[in-house]
């Protein structure tokens, strides 16, 4: 654990994470199951989004302001994991998805929690994040034949983007082993429960192993920014 | 419209605890019944879930309540379609809550409804079926990011109106829940005319952006207030009851004598020209409303009708396996022995999915 503050930089890579899936949780806005995970997704994502901004204030001086970080870089200039992109598909996929980078999030704010102030405030955030999603695995992956082959099926599906969470971020000098160890525990603890399997195979497909975190996306990432940056571009300069 | 007449269990739940308030004899009489139901109306009293009611009373509250609800949650699609385009971070975040304020708004009054023995269940189906409303402003469309701060401004700002009566309606659970939304409403009012200040006072494009929005939403938010007091039928009772305690006349002057200044300090032209203050009655004279319209888009005519009624049906439809897993895992774990207490600390607070936590701070 490093008792100095991280390089800025080094905080660009979790900022975007929170960004990116923030984004993808507000598209469930007006498309939730039930009216009360139109209330926890927002909570969520809105979570997500404040991290995020304050992980960009954080970077002001090298990157510009939250704004021009977030609207004005090309794809090729974002860090996030590419785990956090992946479109939400079915309501199972996105909760694969919150179970999959909560579990990696919540052990990652307990390491930062000593020299990135942000950090140990998102904490209690992420383990209701967390919580939420364990709940949801819990009950789909018991619930009805269909819930748990919709579970299964997204756990796989997932499954390849997460050995990247894992890839040591430049700057932040924490125990990686150990954050993989805690996610691994979490997960074989919580699908043992929901009766779901942990997929077998490495987490990281041959082609993104730390694709995100070195600025290579899958394609509907470049659409997700196209559509979140368009109107901030086409006015340039104005404020809002 | 059509009717929410109280199906057979709205009555079981409202006699549940006796029909009568609390500590009542049973053998009083309907009149006797209706007597204290009358004479607590007119003291301004309010009506509980146990107390007895007539049942048109119940009736109408349901039905009024069950289309406010309705509202709420049609009402998060016409703004949720800027949420992935908001042009800053913070527009971003505010627009995000506002979203989700109106889920939470769905929330309390379907909750509200369900104190009177209706269902939600029940009500989403009659939304998708048609055979229940909501309002009709839902159903233009939101063409550029100015209709974000419009629909804020002038229909979160017609909410307000029409809604800060009701929080002395006569049904409790109606008022107390109308407390929260208008607290919440007032919030949203301000950050929508905020949004449109910014976009006048920024480029040329933006301004003809917010011009353009508030030439578009501005009629329709005067037809929110309903169909002028003669063609209005269902206010008479209303009134009588303390469901309603101002004609829509009424409401839509108040409205027009609050929006003619805060158009003018921001900057933008209200769309009629026969806008004229009227020393003589103290209120702004304002030029005839195109009724037609109106009950075209009741009729389902309006651009969105079917695209606002298709999305939520599918969303429902989309969500039912969902519903269905966790009322099967629900009655799975009522069945089941005890965990072992190895397991408790990581197991589920309760069976229900997340409810709203604490207000947010950020933004608001
Ligand atoms: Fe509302
Ligand atoms: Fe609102």
């Amino acid at each position: 654990m490093t008792a100095t503050a991280p390089p800025a930089l080094a905080l660009l890579p979790p900022a975007d994470d929170a960004l990116v899936l923030s984004h993808r949780l507000g598209e469930w806005a007006g498309h939730a199951p039930v009216l009360e995970e139109e209330v926890a997704l927002a909570n969520i994502a809105l979570d997500l989004l404040g991290q995020a901004r304050a992980l960009y204030a954080e970077l002001r001086d090298e990157l510009g302001s939250e704004d021009e970080i977030a609207y004005l870089r090309e794809e090729r200039a974002f860090r996030n994991c590419q785990l956090v992109e992946q479109p939400n598909e079915d309501f199972a996929h996105t909760i694969v998805r919150q179970l999959y980078f909560s579990a990696y999030q919540l052990p990652l704010h307990h390491r930062l929690a000593s020299c990135v102030p942000v950090a140990a405030k998102a904490a209690q955030e992420t383990a209701y994040h967390l919580d939420h999603a364990e709940q949801w695995t819990l009950r789909l992956g018991d619930g009805t034949e269909e819930s748990h082959a919709r579970m299964q099926r997204a756990a796989d599906a997932l499954w390849r983007y997460t050995g990247e969470l894992f890839e040591p971020i430049e700057g932040l000098d924490i125990d990686w082993h150990g954050l993989r160890a805690e996610w691994s525990g979490t997960l074989t603890d919580v699908f043992g429960r929901a009766g779901l399997t942990v997929p077998d195979g490495p987490g990281t497909g041959a082609w993104s192993a730390g694709a995100g975190r070195q600025g290579l996306h899958t394609e509907p990432f470049g659409r997700m920014l196209a559509e979140m940056q368009h109107l901030h571009r086409s006015h340039p300069g104005a404020s809002w | 419209m059509a009717s929410a007449t109280s199906p057979p269990r709205e009555r079981e739940a409202g006699s549940g605890a006796g029909p009568a308030r609390a500590g009542a004899p049973p053998e009083k009489s309907e009149q006797e019944f209706q007597a204290d139901f009358d004479a607590a109306v007119a003291a301004d009293e309010r009506i509980e879930p146990r107390d007895w009611m007539p049942d048109a009373y119940r009736a109408t509250l349901v039905r009024q309540i069950a289309q406010h609800a309705h509202s709420e949650i049609i009402g998060m699609q016409p703004e949720a379609n800027w949420i992935t385009r908001a042009p800053s971070l913070r527009r971003k975040a505010i627009l995000m809550a506002k979203v989700q304020d109106e889920a939470g708004h769905g929330l309390y009054l379907y909750g509200a409804a369900e104190t009177l023995g209706a269902d939600r269940e029940e009500l989403l189906d009659k939304l998708h079926s048609g055979r229940q409303k909501y309002s009709s402003i839902f159903n233009y469309p939101t063409l550029t990011w100015a209709d974000v701060g419009a629909i804020g401004w002038l229909v979160d700002g017609a909410a307000i109106t029409n809604q800060v009566p009701l929080c002395r309606c006569s049904y409790g659970p109606y008022a107390r829940a109308m407390v929260r939304v208008c607290k919440e409403e007032s919030f949203h009012q301000r950050q929508g005319y905020e949004l449109l200040l910014a976009l006048s006072r920024g480029t040329p494009a933006q301004r003809a952006m917010a011009q353009d929005a508030v030439d578009r939403w501005w009629w329709p938010s005067l037809m929110m207030f309903g169909p002028p007091d003669e063609a209005s039928s269902h206010s008479a009772r209303s009134m009588a009851w303390k469901i309603k305690r101002h004609s829509n006349d009424e409401l839509r002057q108040r409205f027009v004598d609050i929006c003619v200044p805060q158009a003018e300090s921001l900057g933008l032209t209200l769309p009629d020209p026969e806008l004229t203050w009227n020393a003589e009655r103290g209120h702004w004279d304002f030029g005839p409303i195109d009724w037609q319209e109106f009950q075209e888009i009741l009729k389902g005519n309006g651009p969105c009708n079917a695209q606002r009624l298709e999305q939520r049906r599918r969303a429902h439809d989309d969500g039912a396996w969902v519903r269905e897993a966790a009322a099967a895992h629900a009655a799975k774990q009522r069945s089941r022995p005890v965990e072992p207490p190895a397991h408790q600390e990581r197991q589920p607070a309760g069976a229900h999915t997340a409810a709203p936590r604490a207000a947010r701070s950020g933004d608001r």
